[in-house]
């Protein structure tokens, strides 16, 4: 009989090294359904993780991950502070789409004025779109008490008729001869999130998210604020004691959240989606739920996480594209991988024994 | 504009190594983008069959490619970068919300074709746009509906307030009124392009509400089968697929997006080199739309009108929006015997006269 | 009638309108009361839609459809199981990708039944009874799954407060470490429990492609399994409530299309994005008025187990 044995705390060697087994083991797993889809395993595998860092088009793809991954990171960033306190806001999704509704509304209502401040005040707008929107569940949840798993997710749908309403109705382009969606931002100069510099990949939204990272991994190692997060998800009575006061961590976990998650919606509208139209959002707010997860709420590992989730995605395409796999082949090849990694970790913080024969359990 | 000229030289490059490589195997590569996943019965399923035409119409001489489940924002640009960057000669994006994308990266590859389903931007000489006219479809069934209703209450379940939509709507009421004055019609907005559960219900509602002949500009089969269960009572038609499982009652006729013509003819054209850009928005005539089989639950009579209103609309000596027709407001839109220009329909946000209700804003 | 809404028609189809959310609720109810958070309701049910589509074409008999599709449901929720409860992974994130998961394979499962007719589902035949006014139609005009569904509430509620199987897995929810103490087996509980509510979710699958549609298309829960999720925490964790939860949320839904229906004069828009307002509403109301009772969430609930000894 095999045994586990909680190690006293995680084995470092093994948080580093699961990763990279539990990818190996996807790869066996995922190269199965493959061949059994009738696809050569080999070729897949290597579109879907060696052909976009390192293939024939990588210096196009590279930068994409960066696109791809941004908003990923962003968003699972200001989420894991809340889960870190036990704070459950499901509904980034939401925070996202009416960020990126608040800040556009702006940049279309000075359109098509030019002036340097028009883009940074729409961050602003879009982070404040946002916070407002957490804010319902947050004061809902301090005030009433109510459950803000529920209320946050059923915000998701209401901002889903919101951005419909937008997109047909009062962010509509007015020269866009009555079809849906708003003006698009890429002729806009002044509201633009263009990249960096050219084929960099990394625009104002990946810049956020890198910084995001650096800022939660000082506040979590180093603030005060950290450990009361900490602490109050660990050990909410002891939190107490502490002198937390767990309502203002409340609003200030999702407020957070939701201004990075409104940034992040933003960042995307002005840039790489362009425009805010009836579907512009591709579920980002609850993939971030994954890569928080999968990077143990750890900024750090969220950044890897993001950058992971991205490669799938775009290796994915390519497999699919190239190799003619079906979509839901990668949405399993992905759900595979998840397991594996969460499986995985098991070895960071248990032992594996033989338990000899006749040993209680 | 750096950025776009390290991309297109760099594609250039490639373009001519892989029009090289293509001469050489006489192959020519058609990439078809999809909103959905090919399994939704509807939409993107009927385009899927349309690309799979080119397949059979050219054998060898042709590779065809797929993306399906591409969200209409950021992701857009890259997967048909991606397309472009892998050889792809023509590539056709089957959604409305692909338009900016399709012309971004239109402009990057000048040698590749880009085909955009349903939009009316055409910024560079390489993308050329393509619809069908539904509305004729639409007629044929409002003449059928206004002859077949007993309540005289027909309806129609709308998806999203876009101008396809209630162009569908004001076609599908202007000819069941022509053929039955007292008919009124009752529109109900599920607000979704896909939930069968809810179209169930928006069937339903409209049945308990006494209306007797529906149609629906969602996707899934639901509402048929929610008319089946009214037992003979209830009739419907099959939209964008024949949905023949549901005939001969309730399912009376339908509407059929037949892509198949087309794509056979642009990839055809590309082949043999007479290919130039185009706008086409064919109709009946054009063979991509297809009035499925009316069934012997109608009939005869009204099935001859019904016949011969598709074919002189197929002939072209009648056009469903003719003159006189008012707004809803009571304002003139037409005049005696004039034809609605295409600009009208394209754009169109308003009910023709007599339909009750509000376009949601 | 109000707005020329029939009421008995509007109840009758409020209650075959919720029946999806309601069962795969209250297995996700029980899986809660466990100290287990399976946010892979979504994929279970679609799960159990395909499977259970499948297996009726295949047999011909829709009863046989839906134990396919409550064994697809179960099959699936056994992965989580064995993430959660043998590797102890993370149960947020397993269920996370437990539905990712499930929406990927659903449409590989399903490639070649796009399209088809299942067999018919009947009503259950009460005779003369269906003819009484009023009641006919709300309580004996229905298929036997609306009254499964109840029933399924019922026993669940009773097997929660009366057995002592409801006693010891409530314990097992409210404290891992002093159930195991007192020599109950946690992790056997929770796996049974977990599958339990992967069957009833995998029947609410079933339900929708069966039933509802009917009819396999790719995604066709189309987020039914979250809503589940919200019912659950609505109901704060007791059995009726889910079913009020669940009508209330399926009443308001179906009650807006029907006034759309009706062309009353409230904007589409509005009337749209009213279930979700509503349910915040009530939940908003019912949780201030009795203070910290509305915080009934097991004590374990998330936390995974492990036995030191």
């Amino acid at each position: 009989m095999l045994k586990l044995e909680k190690r006293p705390s995680p084995s470092v060697m093994w948080s580093r090294a699961t990763p990279v087994l539990a990818v190996a083991l996807t790869m066996v797993a995922g190269g199965i359904m493959f061949a059994v889809l009738g696809k050569n395993p080999f070729e897949a595998i290597r579109t879907i993780f060696w052909d976009p860092l390192f293939g024939e088009f990588a210096f196009y793809l590279r930068g994409q991950l960066l696109v791809k991954a941004g908003p990923l990171i962003l968003i699972a960033v200001g989420l894991s502070l809340g889960f870190r306190a036990g704070i459950w806001n499901i509904g980034a999704e939401g925070q996202y789409i009416m960020g990126a509704i608040c800040g556009a509304a702006l940049g279309l209502a000075v359109f098509p004025t030019e002036n340097r401040l028009i883009f940074p005040a729409m961050v602003v707008a879009g982070a404040l779109g946002g916070w407002a929107w957490a804010m319902i569940p947050a004061v809902l949840k301090t005030r009433f008490n109510t459950n803000e798993i529920l209320v946050s997710l059923m915000l998701v749908y209401v901002a889903q008729t919101v951005l419909a309403m937008a997109s047909t109705g009062f962010l509509r382009n007015p020269e866009g001869m009555g079809f849906p969606g708003s003006r698009n931002f890429s002729g806009y100069a002044a509201a633009r999130n263009g990249f960096l510099w050219e084929g960099a990949g990394l625009h104002w939204g990946g810049v956020m998210a890198l910084a995001t990272v650096v800022a939660a991994y000082v506040l979590l190692q180093r603030h005060m604020l950290g450990f009361q997060i900490k602490l109050s998800g660990q050990a909410p009575r002891a939190a107490r004691y502490a002198g937390v006061q767990p309502d203002r961590l409340v609003m200030l976990c999702m407020g957070v959240a939701g201004a990075l998650a409104g940034m992040a919606g933003l960042f995307e509208v002005t840039g790489p989606a362009g425009q805010i139209s009836i579907d512009f959002n591709s579920g980002y707010g609850f993939t971030a739920i994954i890569v928080a997860f999968l990077g143990r709420l750890n900024p750090v590992g969220i950044l890897f996480a993001g950058l992971l989730m991205a490669l799938t995605y775009i290796g994915g395409e390519m497999a699919s594209t190239n190799l003619g796999l079906p979509s839901a082949a990668i949405q399993a090849f992905q759900g595979m991988l998840l397991f594996f990694l969460l499986a995985c970790d098991l070895l960071t913080n248990f032992r594996i024994r033989l338990a000899k024969k006749g040993e209680a359990r | 504009m750096k950025r776009r000229h390290l991309l297109a030289t760099a594609a250039l490059g490639l373009s001519m190594a892989f029009g090289g490589a293509a001469m050489a195997q006489d192959k020519t590569k058609a990439c078809f983008v999809y909103v959905g996943p090919i399994g939704d019965g509807g939409w993107t399923y009927q385009h899927h069959q349309g690309a799979l035409d080119v397949q059979k119409a050219f054998g060898d001489k042709v590779e065809i490619a797929w993306q399906e489940n591409v969200p209409e924002g950021a992701d857009a640009e890259r997967v048909l970068t991606q397309m472009a960057l892998g050889g792809c000669n023509i590539i056709f994006t089957t959604s409305f919300g692909y338009m900016d994308a399709t012309n971004a990266v239109a402009a990057k590859f000048p040698n590749v074709k880009f085909e955009h389903a349903t939009g009316f931007k055409r910024e560079h000489p390489n993308v050329s746009t393509y619809n069908a006219r539904f509305y004729e479809g639409r007629a044929v069934q409002g003449t059928i509906a206004g002859r077949m209703t007993k309540s005289n209450k027909i309806g129609y379940i709308g998806s999203f307030p876009i101008p396809e939509v209630v162009m569908g709507i004001n076609s599908y009421y202007l000819h069941a009124k022509k053929v039955n004055p007292n008919v009124e019609l009752t529109v109900v907005w599920a607000f979704t392009w896909f939930d069968p559960a809810k179209e169930a219900d928006a069937a339903k509602a409209m049945i308990e509400q006494g209306v007797d002949v529906i149609a629906s500009h969602t996707d899934s089969t639901a509402p048929l089968a929610e008319a089946a269960k009214a037992g003979g009572k209830v009739i419907g038609f099959g939209q964008a697929s024949d949905m023949s499982e549901y005939k001969p009652s309730p399912r009376v006729s339908s509407i059929i997006d037949n892509w198949g013509p087309y794509y056979v003819k642009r990839v055809g054209a590309l082949m043999d080199g007479s290919y130039q850009q185009a706008d086409a928005w064919e109709g009946i005539a054009g063979g991509e739309v297809l009035i499925g089989d009316i069934t012997e639950a109608v009939p005869a009579e009204v099935k001859a009108e019904a016949e011969k209103l598709r074919d002189d609309i197929a002939a072209g000596t009648y056009h469903p929006f003719t003159g006189p027709i008012k707004k809803q407001d009571g304002s003139d839109w037409l005049a005696e015997g004039a034809t609605a220009p295409d600009g009208d329909l394209l754009g169109m946000n308003f009910y023709v006269e007599g339909i009750t209700g509000d376009i949601p804003k | 009638m109000f707005g020329g809404i029939d009421p008995a028609l509007l109840i009758a189809s409020l209650m075959v309108a919720s029946v999806p959310i309601l069962l795969a609720a209250v297995g996700e109810l029980v899986v809660e009361k466990a100290g287990v958070l399976n946010l892979g309701v979504e994929g279970m049910m679609i799960m159990g839609a395909i499977c259970g589509f499948i297996t009726a074409v295949e047999t011909g008999s829709p009863t046989l459809g839906f134990l396919g599709g409550a064994a697809g449901g179960a099959a699936l929720s056994l992965l989580f199981a064995a993430l959660t409860q043998v590797m102890q992974a993370n149960q947020v994130a397993s269920g996370l990708a437990l539905t990712l998961f499930g929406l990927g394979l659903s449409s590989l499962l399903g490639q070649n039944y796009v399209g088809i007719k299942p067999p018919h589902t009947g009503a259950v035949p009460f005779g003369p009874l269906a003819d009484i006014p009023f009641l006919g139609r709300v309580v004996f005009g229905h298929d036997p799954f609306v009254y499964l569904s109840i029933i399924a509430v019922a026993a669940v509620w009773a097997f929660l407060k009366f057995s002592r199987g409801g006693l010891i897995l409530r314990a097992v929810g409210e404290s891992h470490d002093a159930a195991h103490a007192l020599g109950y087996k946690v992790v056997r509980i929770r796996m049974l429990a977990i599958m339990f509510g992967g069957a009833m979710a995998g029947l609410g699958g079933a339900y929708l492609s069966l039933v509802r549609v009917p009819q396999w298309v790719d995604g066709i829960t189309a987020g039914a399994g979250w809503i589940a999720l919200a019912i659950v925490v609505f109901a704060s964790w007791k059995p009726w409530r889910a079913l009020l939860g669940a009508w209330l949320f399926g009443g308001i839904t179906v009650l807006q299309l029907n006034l759309q229906a009706a062309q009353v004069g409230i904007p589409v828009e509005y009337l749209s994005m009213s279930p979700y307002l509503i349910t915040i509403l009530v939940l908003v109301l019912m949780s201030s008025g009795r203070g910290k009772a509305a915080l009934n969430a097991p004590a374990c609930l998330g936390q995974n187990f492990h036995a030191a000894r």
